[in-house]
């Protein structure tokens, strides 16, 4: 088989078998009605807002600041979702807009 | 199973319906885009069954992160994963194999369903939990399946639209912002991200900035409010 297939699904069992961990380890390390350690609680509380702050960053990697566009179409949509969600709070809206504002600008505006 | 029970289960999901197809099937048409037809998508979503992760899983298919990267990135972005089994450990060990797949399909908005449920008396709890949860991972399976399948049928110029993926992180951003007491969390995490972006380049910022992120978080801890972040469930 080639590698075309065989990487990403090694990828694939990898993500799969760590989110199952991520799911099964209250079970395993607590089912016998033993105390949380503070250090897992603590990790378990504060890390995912820190997660998402750099998945946003991960998303945006790409983006070339000296380059034209300069990263204005990456940055007026994202300001773009931000704003409509802070007013409607609806994640379709918010996703929906930004997306198709964000293709807009790169195939329309920005060429 | 009885009919009250699938039809109680159905109600109380479908609000996790529309959200679980619209977002699934966005997933599907990046996955289609970046070269994975639907057969991946099926595959993805029945094994691995979470909503950011398989979003950032579309980028790494390639191979170009190293195993290790791989581990700790899967694991942090499920981290938040670990509190919401605390509040069913004795539920779920009390449903036996069935409990197996509860902890398997125990996603936010599952885990949501079942702390919000008052379950009628007639109605048996553990048959409840499990059509809930099986009813919320089709809805998954289908919208995945489904957007991969449109996505190669699309004709205008999809250029652009893996900005959903952006979009989805920057909505979960806020919400969490509006959500937790403290932002110190999700400025460490920016920071962390930029800085490490910086010094280390596209191709190697992810690890640096997750491990610098749970070293300041633990630096700080004393100083954010705790405890107030989550929303308990009994």
């Amino acid at each position: 088989m080639s590698s075309d297939f065989l990487i990403p699904f090694y990828v694939i069992l990898v993500v799969a078998a760590c989110t199952f961990l991520t799911r099964f380890l209250p079970f395993a390390l607590f089912g016998g009605g033993k105390e949380v350690p503070v250090l897992v609680k603590t990790l378990g509380d504060l890390l995912p807002p820190a997660v998402i702050a750099i998945l946003v960053v991960y998303c945006l990697k790409g983006v070339s600041l000296m380059v034209a566009p300069h990263g204005f179409p990456e940055f007026i949509a994202v300001a773009i979702v931000a704003l409509l969600h802070i007013w409607k709070r609806n994640n379709l809206l918010s996703i929906g807009g930004g997306t198709l504002l964000y293709m807009v600008l790169i195939q329309v505006v920005f060429i | 199973m009885k009919r009250e029970t699938l039809k109680y289960a159905f109600i109380q999901t479908l609000p996790v319906l529309f959200g679980y197809v619209f977002m699934g099937m966005a997933f599907g048409i990046l996955l289609e885009k970046a070269g994975y037809n639907f057969i991946w998508a099926f595959f993805i979503s029945m094994i691995i069954y979470a909503g950011s992760m398989q979003f950032v899983l579309i980028g790494l298919l390639g191979g170009g992160m190293g195993l290790l990267s791989l581990i700790v990135l899967t694991l942090s972005v499920q981290s938040r994963h670990i509190f919401y089994g605390l509040s069913f450990i004795e539920k779920f060990k009390a449903m036996g194999k069935w409990g197996w797949y509860m902890i398997f399909s125990l996603t936010d908005e599952t885990y949501s369903l079942l702390c919000g449920m008052n379950i009628p008396k007639e109605l048996n709890q553990k048959q409840v939990f499990f059509t809930v949860a099986a009813l919320d991972q089709s809805y998954w399976i289908i919208g995945c399946t489904l957007g991969a399948v449109i996505g190669s049928f699309i004709g205008f110029d999809t250029t652009g639209i893996d900005f959903a993926m952006t979009a989805l992180f920057v909505v979960i951003f806020i919400e969490q912002w509006y959500s937790y007491q403290s932002h110190l969390p999700a400025l460490v995490g920016t920071v962390c991200g930029v800085a490490s972006l910086v010094v280390f380049g596209a191709g190697a910022f992810i690890l640096p900035a997750l491990i610098a992120s749970v070293g300041l978080l633990l630096i700080f801890k004393n100083s954010i409010k705790q405890g107030e972040n989550q929303e308990v469930c009994q």
